[in-house]
């Protein structure tokens, strides 16, 4: 967590104060909400009514989804369609497989580019193919795992030349490259603090104010009636501060980030002759690719064993995801992206952040030509 | 030394994994998913058997404060044990999957990824001790010896590791009793110190072999028959039928003597299950296959104890090894000598080896 937001959250930690009440430490709460919310929209380039806290970007991806799904569906019985991306976080993916299992949503996926991309042109094609059948179309500002960063624009132009609302996860964005809700003509955006610098347990969906949604949770109300739940001020006034101070930096730190990640990623290429980067990778780009995103294949070896050997040797890094009981597993977006899953299974994402340096650069690519042999070896033991 | 120590979720392998820590390694938790569906374990990310174990496991390594990792075994161990149980029982034989999982994923594949991680051994929560013994030439031999709680002893299910696989594996539970060993987990804060023992054979999870095999093999009725050819009764599968079994026969009427029968033969070539009186249960030679020596391999004819299945009694007898070929005489007549079992020979309390049960006989004559 940035120290910034640390120290504006212990403060507020040490009042009492609910925002929804009338007396004072209620109203002085309610401030600090209402500015917090002021901060974040500005940073977004949104209004501050647009902004509705939430725990964070799982929720907003299923208030998002569901939400919109629901409404449209209950004005117009015959919008049962989600467009959706083949690379989007599960928040998203599940909250779609759950509309189509139990509540009779319909959905088309929409295949990347090898590097990650949605094409204006597959939209345009999957929304043509029966427009009026449209519930919402989503897709990903930035990927989680392979750092793609799509034109958002250009695909909530297509959904708009039909009518349809686009929502979009920028979970991995906000706060590392230039969002700007407004001009990105998306009518709903999820964010998360802790991606940025904040708490852990708050972020918002941003709700453009033409925008329908169903609650999802119900009670007090206190999130333009969309939202229910008291509001975490401490919270909220960290996930401000954090991404006011992520703003304000970040220019410099992504030229910062930009300038590690391709010298991580180009040693990381030397190290032997099939490592390489997933997704878009350009030296010096952070158009197309997350500034501190070196996600890597490392052909050959099982990304536990990699994450393993790595961790002994002082870094920290993660593969894909895993299931419930902790199986690795193939990451659906490396397969989405055509990359075959032994292939897959090799995936490294090193990740960099505000307080990664040169050393952390150095430490990785000293550890990893035995990580990569060993976990090699490690693959041949147990090959079936 | 750098261990991994295998956590099944259970009591057992969580205080083997202390253990090890206090005796000054540095331990890594492994998990094995096991589960054969390929289908819950890769299609989603949702719905893998063994949740609750890996979750246990889990939590153990977190008190532990020890890293922790699931290492997914599921193809070779469908190959290597789950194939080879459906198989060995097409073929009229009763496997112990248990043998063949510590053969070929415990002590092999798990071991190797170990070993080729950077790893010096593999420690498990199974009740047996490894003994160090001073070698000739002033080096020392690890030994595989009884638990000293005969009630849990594992050795049985271990005596197919060589010389190789045992110089890389502990089981630091060896030298106490199971209730010892609970105490210790609660002592510990562990909270499956009270999780009950596992017993059934892990990919049955309701216990039902005979279902399971139904499921795997397909029905396949044929005749029960006595010694004589005649038919007696009619079966679902001669699978499902093992050697000594009394239960399940479903013979419509009572033998003539007023006997009980038993299962004495199953012949897969023509669908029969053979049935008689216990007297022809009792065999006191038998010849075993697949032969694994957990030291040197025996010389000559030497005194042993044979023990024929998991938790069974122990036989006084004399084995001779042919390549991987074993032979046993038992010096009295045992019942429910089933082939595919294994037949573990002990020297005292040490295990000396171990060979698959491929036939057993009645002989007459006094084995010179």
């Amino acid at each position: 967590m940035l120290p910034a937001a640390l120290s504006a959250m212990t403060e507020q930690l040490m009042v009492v104060g609910n925002p929804s009440s009338l007396h004072r430490t209620g109203r002085a709460a309610r401030r600090v909400v209402e500015e917090s919310r002021e901060r974040i929209a500005r940073c977004l380039g949104a209004r501050p009514s647009e902004v509705v806290f939430t725990s964070g970007g799982t929720e907003s991806d299923n208030l998002a989804v569901k939400g919109t799904f629901r409404a449209r569906r209950d004005v117009d019985p015959a919008r049962v369609r989600l467009l959706v991306g083949a690379t989007e976080h599960h928040a998203v993916l599940d909250s779609v497989e759950h509309l189509v299992a139990h509540e009779g949503a319909k959905v088309t996926w929409l295949e990347p580019t090898a590097e990650g991309f949605v094409e204006p042109a597959t939209l345009r094609a999957a929304i043509a193919a029966d427009p009026d059948s449209v519930a919402l179309v989503s897709l990903m500002w930035a990927n989680n795992e392979v750092g793609t960063v799509q034109d958002v624009r250009g695909l909530a132009e297509v959904a708009h030349e039909f009518g349809v609302p686009f929502h979009t996860d920028a979970v991995q964005a906000a706060g590392h490259v230039p969002v700007d809700f407004a001009a990105s003509g998306a009518d709903l955006m999820s964010v998360t603090a802790h991606k940025l610098g904040g708490p852990i347990g708050v972020g918002a969906l941003v709700v453009r104010r033409e925008a329908r949604l169903v609650p999802l949770t119900h009670g007090g109300g206190q999130e333009r009636q969309v939202r229910s739940g008291t509001l975490d001020t401490p919270a909220i006034v960290g996930f401000a501060t954090a991404l006011v101070e992520a703003t304000e930096t970040m220019e410099s730190e992504a030229a910062r980030l930009v300038a590690l990640r391709d010298e991580l990623i180009e040693r990381a290429m030397g190290v032997a002759p099939d490592i390489r980067p997933t997704g878009a990778w350009e030296r010096g780009d952070a158009t197309r690719r997350l500034p501190g995103n070196a996600h890597l294949l490392v052909p050959g070896c099982d990304g536990d064993s990699l994450l393993y050997l790595l961790d002994a040797a002082g870094v920290s890094c993660s593969t894909g995801s895993a299931c419930q009981a902790g199986v690795p597993q193939p990451s659906h977006v490396l397969l989405a992206m055509g990359i075959p899953e032994s292939d897959a299974r090799g995936a490294l994402r090193l990740t960099l952040g505000h307080t990664s340096t040169h050393d952390d650069v150095d430490a990785v690519i000293a550890a990893l030509p035995a990580a990569v042999e060993r976990a090699r070896r490690a693959r041949e033991a147990t090959a079936s | 030394m750098r261990v991994v120590a295998a956590m099944s979720g259970g009591v057992d392998s969580a205080v083997a994994a202390a253990r090890m820590i206090d005796a000054g390694h540095d331990v890594v938790g492994v998990h094995l998913a096991l589960s054969q569906s390929a289908a819950t374990l890769r299609e989603s990310a949702r719905g893998c058997c063994t949740i609750e174990d890996a979750g246990d496991a889990r939590r153990v390594a977190d008190v532990l404060g020890i890293p922790f990792y699931v290492w997914d075994m599921a193809a070779r161990f469908k190959q290597d044990v789950v194939d080879d149980f459906r198989a060995e029982y097409a073929a009229g034989r009763t496997p112990n999957p248990c043998l063949r999982c510590n053969e070929k994923i415990k002590f092999a594949a798990l071991l190797d990824k170990a070993l080729a991680l950077g790893f010096d051994a593999v420690a498990t929560g199974h009740y047996a001790r490894v003994v160090e013994a001073p070698r000739g030439d002033g080096g020392v031999r690890r030994e595989l010896h009884r638990a000293v709680d005969d009630a849990k002893d594992q050795s049985y299910v271990l005596g197919v590791l060589d010389a190789e696989q045992l110089a890389r594996s502990f089981f630091p539970l060896g030298d106490t009793t199971k209730p010892d060993i609970r105490r210790e987990a609660a002592e510990r804060g562990f909270y499956v110190a009270n999780k009950p023992d596992s017993h059934d054979i892990c990919f049955i999870a309701d216990g039902d072999t005979r279902g399971w095999l139904t499921r795997e093999l397909g029905a396949a009725p044929g005749d029960i028959v006595d010694t004589d050819g005649e038919v007696l009764g009619q079966h679902e599968g001669a699978f499902a039928y093992t050697v000594g079994q009394r239960r399940g026969l479903a013979l419509g009427r009572p033998a003539a003597d007023g006997q009980p029968r038993y299962v004495v033969e199953v012949r897969p070539e023509t669908n029969q299950v053979v049935v008689g009186t216990a007297d022809l249960l009792g065999v006191n030679a038998i010849t075993g296959d697949h032969a694994r020596w957990c030291g040197p391999a025996p010389e000559g004819v030497v005194q042993v104890g044979a023990q024929v299945r998991a938790h069974g009694e122990e036989y006084a007898a004399t084995a001779w090894a042919e390549g991987d070929r074993v032979e046993v005489r038992l010096e009295s007549r045992v019942r429910g000598v089933a082939p595919g079992q294994s037949v573990v020979l002990y020297d005292g309390t040490r295990v000396v080896g171990s060979a698959t049960i491929a036939a057993a006989r009645l002989e007459r004559a006094p084995v010179a």
